[in-house]
């Protein structure tokens, strides 16, 4: 499971890196959404994936155990999912303002900000 | 010392946003209540620094939970001066918006997206734990993308998609150094990471952390490699906005870097040596930059990266001397960079363009004001007694005591890029033969402005520029305060004990 989620992880970062390079808007939105869902996913595997053991102490017991399901990173995940779902949101409807008034979805044509006045 | 009142300045401005809500619609209404929260919170957050003065460090464990578990709030020295200077910034900026800002923007939410700004700014300073960090930096930015793209101007809304997506990759790249450190060490809480980072055995694992944290921060702070996206959008939104984004947004990546390259990572010579390099070649490029340009707002962006080097290198020489140097230098930076912007405003206003070639015989046509600009125009080059000098000042004994010659070579070559652009910035725009101007339709000349707009203008260039002074002139106390700042920095056991109270 983990060397699993190991490849999928670097895959996601490796493809979101690619769209970003590439010139158009609507890849460049596509390659930071998929490193977002690299990042959730890397802090997923960081706290320890196990099977049947929830992170509650026996009535028997004053600690927890060695493993356990840590459930700190699922509460950053829900964080991290619900903050960058808005950012999402906003840069969507941003490229797509951007393209009603600059007409253009090439990166490379975008240089009003380079021009002298 | 617990004391739940340190969160105050963050939920007031909460408290200003959602009262400037609800009055939607009534534009005047708006005005008075931004400008009058933004006075109270510079009261609370000059109680917070008096507080934490006499009394030491001040926390709040967010729900009772006791560090390292729960979410800490921890008000230093440090974080409370910030605090202070978001204030600073944050009223002069609003009384400058009261004239300057259009009926329009303020119809689109304009003052309440304003405070949650500067509640975001407030947090991020105010926070103790790394991934509450995280989360205040996302309101900073989510902020920020509303008031760079409102209005949506071509220009705009171009800059606005370079900012966006960098400031968007830069979260990730903070979000993925977390997540790392997180792996590591267990632990969220910066001051229980201080000590766990320390217990590692993987050094290598723990730089490869430190430079995803460098390279998170590098953007949002805009150094050297990663500046491109910072002249490309700061003069696109209308100088108010541009005013907050240039005196604070960068500095608090500024401060998150002084934080975590100095609580959580203790430099190496590794880490040190690139932080130097980094701060000597955005001195550089940042100065070479602005020599190019016509635009004077622009100018004025790539001093920031220029000035963002001299801070930089505080860190990279890493000694308390340094240090205090860096702080004073952000102290006197935030004032200035935010009053250099309305400046700028203020030109356009009067003269409706941003174009150096086209400006002139503003020192004829206004002298009184031309004085008044001319204060934070070389506070900005630091002629002594001015406040850009002491900061510099320090720097340079700093790196004169780890005899690091090249640093002093490039701060010394940065100064000069500095008196070089603004001198010629100077004759350029003041002194120079006036030129005849076309009149715009679109743009409402300062003179037709009603007498309270003007004011409103002209009030908060001079407030900003009687604190520079008051910085340069009472540069005593402000580098006690620096020192002070500096020597917790060096050694944060006070940090460490007050957090986890041990």
């Amino acid at each position: 499971m983990e060397l699993l989620l190991v490849i999928i992880i670097g895959l996601l970062y490796a493809a979101g890196i690619y769209m970003m390079l590439r010139r158009s808007l609507v890849k460049l939105i596509i390659g930071l959404i998929l490193l977002g869902n690299g990042a959730n996913l890397l802090i997923f595997l960081l706290g320890k994936i196990v099977k049947g053991e929830p992170p509650i102490i026996g009535p028997n017991e004053k600690m927890l155990g060695e493993i356990y399901a840590d459930p700190v990173p699922q509460a950053l995940i829900l964080t991290a999912i619900v903050i960058s779902f808005g950012l999402q949101a906003f840069a969507i409807i941003l490229i797509k303002r951007a393209y009603k008034v600059v007409k253009t979805d090439d990166l490379d044509e975008m240089y009003a900000t380079d021009e002298d006045l | 010392m617990s004391n739940p009142y340190i969160v105050l300045p963050v939920i007031f401005q909460l408290f200003v946003a959602v009262t400037l809500m609800f009055s939607w619609t009534n534009k005047n209404l708006q005005k008075l209540i931004s400008v009058v929260g933004s006075l109270i919170a510079l009261l609370i957050s000059i109680s917070l620094l008096i507080k934490v003065n006499q009394e030491g460090i001040q926390t709040m464990q967010a729900g009772g939970w006791i560090a390292p578990f729960g979410i800490t709030f921890v008000a230093d020295t440090f974080s409370a001066l910030l605090v202070l200077l978001t204030a600073i910034s944050g009223l002069a900026v609003s009384v400058f918006s009261v004239g300057s800002i259009r009926n329009a923007r303020v119809r689109f939410g304009y003052f309440p997206i304003l405070h949650l700004l500067i509640m975001g700014l407030s947090g991020a300073f105010l926070t103790g734990d790394i991934f509450n960090l995280y989360v205040w930096f996302e309101i900073i930015i989510i902020s920020s993308f509303v008031l760079i793209t409102i209005g949506g101007e071509k220009a705009q809304l171009e800059g606005a998609i370079k900012y966006v997506a960098m400031n968007l990759l830069a979260s990730v790249v903070f979000l993925t150094a977390i997540a790392i450190l997180y792996g590591l060490t267990g632990s969220l809480n910066m001051a229980d990471l201080s000590l766990q980072v320390a217990k590692v055995e993987n050094r290598g694992l723990v730089n490869v952390t430190a430079i995803l944290f460098l390279v998170g921060f590098g953007i949002k702070s805009a150094v050297f490699p990663l500046y491109f996206w910072l002249p490309a959008s700061y003069h696109t939104p209308p100088p108010a906005i541009s005013a907050i984004f240039g005196g604070l947004l960068t500095k608090v990546g500024v401060y998150a870097m002084l934080r975590v390259f100095t609580l959580i990572f203790v430099p190496d010579t590794f880490l040190t040596t690139v932080i130097t390099v980094m701060a000597m070649l955005t001195i550089f490029s940042g100065g070479v930059g602005a020599l190019m340009q016509n635009n004077i707002r622009k100018v004025f962006s790539y001093l920031i990266i220029c000035h963002i080097g001299f801070m930089l290198a505080g860190l990279g020489i890493y000694s308390t001397l340094a240090l205090a140097g860096a702080v004073f230098y952000l102290v006197h930076d935030i004032v200035v960079k935010t009053n250099l912007f309305m400046v700028s405003g203020l030109i356009f206003k009067i003269k409706g363009t941003y174009s150096m070639r086209l400006l002139g015989g503003f020192y004829k046509e206004q002298p009184l004001m031309s004085l008044l600009m001319a204060i934070p125009l070389f506070s900005l080059v630091g002629i002594p007694p001015l406040s850009g000098f002491w900061g510099k000042l320090l720097l340079i004994q700093g790196a004169m005591d780890s005899s690091n010659i090249l640093l002093i070579g490039f701060i010394l070559l940065g100064s000069f890029l500095t008196l070089f652009i603004i001198a010629k910035l100077w004759s350029e725009v003041f002194w120079k033969d006036p030129q005849i101007l076309p009149k715009k339709e679109h743009i409402k000349y300062f003179d037709e402005l009603k007498p309270l707009k003007k004011r409103a203008m002209l009030a908060s260039v001079v407030f900003l520029s009687i604190l520079s002074l008051g910085i340069g002139f009472g540069a005593e106390w402000v580098m006690r305060i620096a020192m002070t700042v500096a020597e917790n920095l060096m050694d944060p056991s006070a940090y460490i004990q007050a957090v986890l109270g041990t």
